[in-house]
């Protein structure tokens, strides 16, 4: 029992002076931090660089109407085949289209597919991994699972998939974020085993805390990082899968000006139309690069070993 | 060779190597049912499909019960991985042909570019990581990052049409695409199959000149090295018989994971340069429908992947002592 009267009203009034200073010092503590992290950040010139790209690309995308000058699916005929000129950027394809607003477009497609498979398998791989991770039988039937998915190479699962599926944008999502789950669920298991092992989770087992709060308040925050890292690459890896799938015929049906699609028609005129693969080409290489150094960069920030 | 013997005769290594092989089956397992799923998930009925439109209800049933396609699921399940077994895995749509044949023709010419590409990776990456590590900060080192880089964010198809158009259409050095069989002359063969394998194995390469710097490293900085260097090692020796020996596991493990990787690449890149292997066979056969042929090919590569993992593992035993016991 604490003293009540007398010292407890002196300690009343200490107390959240104390409380303010002590918030004070973390606030700086994190300011600081923080501060040291984007210095370290834009020290390591590739990521900066992979950032820009990654941005650039964000808004060419967002706002393709506004500067794409034609209309990415008006075909022309008598426009077919122009090489690169003031009104066609990127010339036009064997249909009269302009290349360098479907290109434009092509961009909006291919972060649209990153973006949501790279999410969406992130967030599923950590709930099926942490699921994992605190049942020893259920452990064992997903990680088994797992391991049966990852002995079919990415590409053929995703192509088998399309093939069951139909061509369609909702199925490439669909087929990829199948194909990624078992890598995110493998890296969140194996993250959150680490960190339970650790003495501050073992403290706050002692302490009383329920197993719902040790998971979501102590063990998901520490394995975001990683989580989040991989996520990037997941993004990066699946603009490049969805544009092999619509090369061959079996990702986002035709029309759409999706890059795979720019190269398939591209490549059935390579000898007049160079534009139609270099182009969409040097696009689809240089976001998945920016996306790699980005991915790469927050790593190296996130890393303590590197502090 | 002795030792290896020696070390695969033993008791730890027995144990270790019947380990490795109970783990294969329910990965096997998963692999079969996943592959069955998707082939059930394919709408409409697989006999109506072999019948025609011309077909009537009656004949379509009729064929149903004749396939067994009637029966529960898990006994579908359990006749198909039994007819696999026995090397039925049913009939291809076209030219009335078993898929095991239509398979076995598409063969070769994967192989062909599979081996030649992963010849190139290895040749271009194991020695390019080497100098990297060796030369750690210094122009090779920069120039090697540079091109790992480029390799992991340039996917094959998209190599090979770059390649294409430099090579094939500029400077008419290779040919755009087909293929020459290794019958007509091996230069030609080797020739037809150039191009395409430079575009599948870049981005191998690329990653294991990474793994290889990056080990390489971690090697070159322990304390045994510093050893023999202080006992007056030269650099050459260092590298290739103190260093290597440590690193060979993981380039082990990389040549393996490539090699599989590469198989399932083919279907892109066979594609892009009309090569008549199983990629090419897999991707015409999804505009023909003709599921049991797609299934065939990706349990093929699933096997060979699960297969090769085994044969990687068993070398870590031999090249690890330490991996026997664990």
């Amino acid at each position: 029992m604490l003293n009540t009267n007398g010292t407890g009203a002196e300690g009343a009034m200490t107390y959240p002076a104390a409380q303010n200073d002590l918030n004070l010092q973390r606030k700086k503590l994190a300011h600081e931090q923080a501060e040291i992290r984007l210095k370290k950040f834009t020290r390591n010139r590739a990521s900066v660089f992979g950032l820009a790209v990654v941005t650039l690309v964000v808004l060419l995308a967002v706002f393709a109407p506004v500067i794409a000058m034609h209309d990415p699916l008006t075909m022309n005929t008598a426009d077919r085949l122009q090489g690169i000129s003031a009104q066609h950027w990127f010339g036009t394809d064997n249909m009269g289209r302009d290349v360098f607003s479907r290109v434009l477009y092509g961009a909006r497609i291919s972060l649209t597919v990153g973006f949501t498979v790279g999410i969406t398998s992130g967030l599923l791989g950590l709930i099926i991994g942490l699921y994992a991770s605190t049942n020893q039988v259920a452990d064992n039937i997903l990680m088994r699972i797992c391991d049966g998915l990852k002995a079919i190479p990415s590409t053929l699962l995703a192509i088998t998939m399309m093939a069951v599926l139909g061509a369609d944008i909702k199925n490439v999502i669909i087929s990829l974020i199948v194909v990624n789950i078992p890598n995110m669920a493998r890296l969140a298991r194996s993250q959150a085993l680490v960190v339970r092992e650790q003495t501050y989770i073992e403290a706050m087992r002692c302490l009383g805390s329920s197993r719902k709060r040790i998971l979501w308040a102590h063990v998901v925050p520490n394995i975001l990082s990683p989580m989040i890292v991989q996520m990037t690459f997941v993004f990066a890896s699946a603009i490049i899968t969805e544009a092999a799938l619509s090369f061959l015929g079996a990702g986002v049906p035709a029309p759409a000006p999706s890059w795979g699609n720019i190269l398939k028609e591209g490549k059935d005129v390579i000898y007049t139309a160079w534009w139609m693969i270099l182009f969409p080409g040097i696009f689809t290489a240089l976001t998945v690069l920016g996306l790699n150094l980005l991915g790469d960069g927050v790593r190296d920030l996130m890393d303590p070993r590197n502090s | 060779m002795r030792q290896i013997l020696l070390v695969v005769g033993g008791k730890v290594m027995q144990k270790f190597i019947a380990r490795r092989l109970l783990s294969v089956i329910p990965v096997v397992f998963v692999v079969s049912v996943v592959i069955f799923t998707l082939l059930k998930m394919v709408p409409g009925s697989p006999a109506a499909a072999m019948l025609g439109d011309l077909a009537t209800a009656d004949d379509i049933a009729a064929l149903e019960a004749k396939m067994g396609l009637d029966r529960p699921l898990v006994e579908q399940y359990f006749i198909w991985i039994g007819n696999m077994l026995h090397g039925d895995f049913g009939m291809s749509v076209v030219g009335n042909e078993t898929v095991a044949s239509v398979v076995f023709s598409h063969v070769k010419p994967t192989i062909s570019l599979t081996l030649y590409a992963l010849v190139i990776a290895t040749v271009i990456a194991i020695p390019m990581g080497m100098l990297a590590a060796r030369k750690k900060g210094t122009g090779a080192d920069h120039a090697a990052t540079v091109v790992s880089l480029a390799g992991i964010s340039l996917p094959s198809f998209l190599f090979g049409l770059f390649l294409m158009l430099i090579f094939a259409v500029k400077l008419r050095i290779f040919p755009v695409s087909g293929y020459v069989e290794m019958s007509r002359g091996l230069w030609p063969h080797i020739r037809s199959l150039t191009l395409p394998a430079i575009a599948l194995g870049f981005m191998n390469a690329a990653l294991m000149m990474r793994m290889t710097r990056s080990t390489l490293l971690e090697v070159l900085g322990s304390d045994y090295i510093r050893m023999a260097k202080a006992k007056g090692v030269r650099n050459v020796a260092l590298v290739a018989k103190h260093a290597l020996k440590n690193s060979l596991v993981t380039i082990i493990t990389m040549i393996g994971q490539s090699a599989v990787q590469m198989l399932a690449g083919a279907a892109v890149v066979e594609s892009l340069f009309a090569i008549p292997g199983l990629g090419q066979l897999m991707v015409n056969s999804i505009g023909r429908r003709d599921y049991y042929v797609i299934q065939a090919i990706v349990l093929l590569i699933a096997l060979f992947n699960v297969l090769i993992n085994i044969v990687v593992d068993l070398l870590y035993g031999v090249a690890d002592p330490r991996v026997r016991a664990a």
